[in-house]
């Protein structure tokens, strides 16, 4: 009795592995074929660069850092290691403070992070860090659907994300209490949003919510009544509603051209000059083919830094 | 040629001997390393807050949590009350229950318990504690928004998801302490003609009390330990909440939020390391409480 329950439980064991392991192979198989099918694109497109040059890199890199820039990293990581297969690249999360800090101690090559190094790190170590810019999120207000609002001012945000405005009736809305759905104060997100959207820092309050990943905030910003809180554009969707600001629309033509002022580079630094794989692979982060609109940018949700018809600095200043 | 035979044997055994001892040995040496220096790490980097940036224990035990203020406010007790509200209240709902489940399958059905019960709850400690923690988001948080007053997110909805993450620990903990209960006191009880919830409240529970406890405790641990699940469900507001409903934060949901977004060395990240040693240390409390318990229940 016993033995026969093993041999059937082993049975379906070994079956239901098999199974994975061929969806599995399969899996790889479409990757590889996307992949060369990528690599082949980008290689028509640089044809200029040279395939000599590229082909003969060789190293590895380690990129550490922000968790909302990684996804891009990760994908770009992978495309270019299939066209240098000599170059190995380790991308890891663990957050923008984590990025610079590594970066900053020789751990790292490179270091992803959403804020400039200059607000967190102290000035003589930022300084030994090299900038570059591969991309920029924008984000925007998003209510609970049930919300019935649909433009922001300034002060409007300042006094209900500092809690001077309870109720959705004082900013033209319902008679209903709001729910804020923060970021935890460290973050580099809410650092954006209080820095570009509201223009001052904001203390915790009794009762908001706090959660760090973009996933949970947008459930429960769709899930609870009266809730707000602010998400980046890539995953701006049905289950919740995005908020004007000062009455303009967050699209990226607006982020683009220097109407939408809710927005943050997307960071990868290195100490002083890069390497040579580490800046043929920062090169390649801006180039037309990640940067163009069939490119992994714009297929994540990010804005391309080559649409950018303003520019700014740490200190916030905007130059068109 | 024979002698030298012998001695090639002696020798093998010798060297079999002494391989199976080093081994044991490097590894033992190697557990203890990791753990004293552990220790040793989180310690140092907790205290550098105090001596480094100059913060007294009075202002870590403050209400208020300000890493950005001006001037910057790092008082931990939100968190300090929050872990141990939330894990109370999960040993709370998760003991009685456990130790029920435990005495239904030692005294009541011990054939059906030990085979398919046993197994079928110890299944729940083998979910990750995101699925938990994914649960509770999906499922208690709406139900307690709608039921009670708030937004769901607090303390008894990371009570409520903790307390069915700990029901295995205290569960098997209790089901084995009641099984090790010798047959002689059980039959004794029986022939004075006791019934059988005589035996269980008059006999077996208080034997086992001490070892019932253990389990308790060691759940409580666990409780205060858990991270992911409860950082999902509660909130994460850095203050002593007025309701269970009412959004709050517990040490390690503060720790995971802001660690990797703090830069190593600054004043906020060694506060977190503070935290962190907090948590040890309590952790230690927790083993310590289980060892005085364990040699009662061995007297």
């Amino acid at each position: 009795m016993k033995k026969s329950l093993m041999l059937v439980m082993t049975l379906i064991l070994s079956f239901a592995l098999a199974a994975c392991g061929q969806s599995g192979a399969s899996n790889n198989k479409a990757n590889e074929g996307a992949a060369n099918s990528g690599a082949n694109g980008t290689t028509n497109n640089t044809a200029n660069g040279g395939d000599g040059a590229t082909s003969e890199l060789s190293g590895s890199i380690l990129a550490v850092g922000s968790s909302a820039l990684q996804p891009l990293v990760d994908q770009v990581s992978k495309e270019f290691m299939d066209q240098n297969p000599k170059v190995s690249i380790q991308v890891q999360g663990g957050g923008s403070g984590t990025g610079l800090t590594q970066v900053s101690g020789g751990q790292a090559d490179i270091g992803n992070s959403d804020v400039f190094a200059e607000e967190k790190l102290e000035a003589d170590q930022a300084a030994e860090l090299k900038d570059h810019q591969v991309a920029v999120v924008a984000m925007a207000a998003v209510v609970n659907p049930d919300v019935a609002i649909d433009n922001l001012t300034k002060d409007q945000l300042v006094q209900i994300f500092t809690g001077k405005v309870t109720n959705w009736k004082d900013v033209g809305g319902p008679n209903q209490a709001i729910q804020i759905v923060n970021r935890p104060s460290s973050s580099g997100t809410r650092a954006t949003f209080e820095k570009y959207a509201l223009g001052t820092k904001t203390d915790d309050l009794p009762g908001a919510i706090q959660e760090d990943s973009s996933g949970t905030v947008k459930k429960l910003v769709g899930e609870t009544p009266g809730a707000i809180g602010y998400l980046a554009l890539s995953y701006l969707d049905e289950s919740v509603k995005t908020v004007k600001y000062e009455g303009v629309d967050a699209t990226v033509d607006n982020v683009a051209n220097g109407t939408y002022p809710v927005w943050a580079y997307e960071h990868m630094y290195t100490k002083g000059e890069p390497n040579e794989v580490a800046k043929a692979f920062l090169d390649y982060m801006v180039s037309e083919a990640v940067q163009n609109d069939q490119g992994d940018v714009v297929e994540l949700g990010y804005i391309p830094i080559s649409k950018m018809q303003v520019t700014r600095d740490a200190d916030g200043n905007i130059t068109k | 040629m024979a002698q030298s035979r012998e001695k090639h044997k002696i020798k093998q055994h010798i060297i079999e001997e002494w391989t199976g001892k080093i081994f044991t040995s490097l590894c033992i040496v190697l557990l203890v390393v990791t753990i004293f220096s552990l220790v040793y790490f989180v310690a140092t980097k907790g205290i550098s807050s105090f001596f480094k940036d100059g913060i007294s224990l009075g202002e870590i035990l403050g209400t208020q949590w300000k890493p950005d203020g001006e001037p910057p406010l790092y008082g931990a007790l939100p968190f300090i009350v929050g872990s141990f509200s939330t894990s109370i209240l999960a040993a709370l709902i998760s003991a009685p229950l456990s130790i029920c489940a435990a005495l239904f399958m030692v005294e009541i059905m011990p054939k059906i318990g030990r085979k398919y019960l046993q197994p079928t709850i110890e299944l729940l400690a083998g979910i990750p504690s995101v699925v938990y923690g994914f649960v509770g988001l999906s499922v208690i948080v709406p139900l307690y928004r709608d039921i009670f007053p708030g937004q769901g997110l607090g303390i008894a909805a990371g009570a409520s998801v903790l307390s069915i993450m700990i029901l295995p620990t205290m569960t098997s903990i209790a089901t084995d302490a009641l099984a090790a209960l010798p047959s002689g006191l059980k039959e004794g009880s029986y022939a004075l003609g006791a019934t059988r919830w005589q035996t269980i409240y008059r006999l077996v529970i208080p034997t086992t009390l001490p070892a019932l406890m253990t389990g308790v405790v060691l759940g409580m641990a666990r409780a205060f330990g858990e991270a992911l699940a409860v950082q999902m469900v509660i909130g994460n507001a850095p203050h002593i909440p007025h309701s269970l409903f009412e959004s709050a934060s517990t040490l390690t949901s503060a720790i995971t939020l802001s660690m990797g977004n703090t830069v190593m060395g600054s004043t906020q990240n060694n506060v977190l390391w503070t935290l962190a040693l907090i948590l040890m240390l309590m952790t230690f409390v927790f083993v310590f409480i289980v060892r005085l318990l364990e040699r009662r229940a061995n007297r």
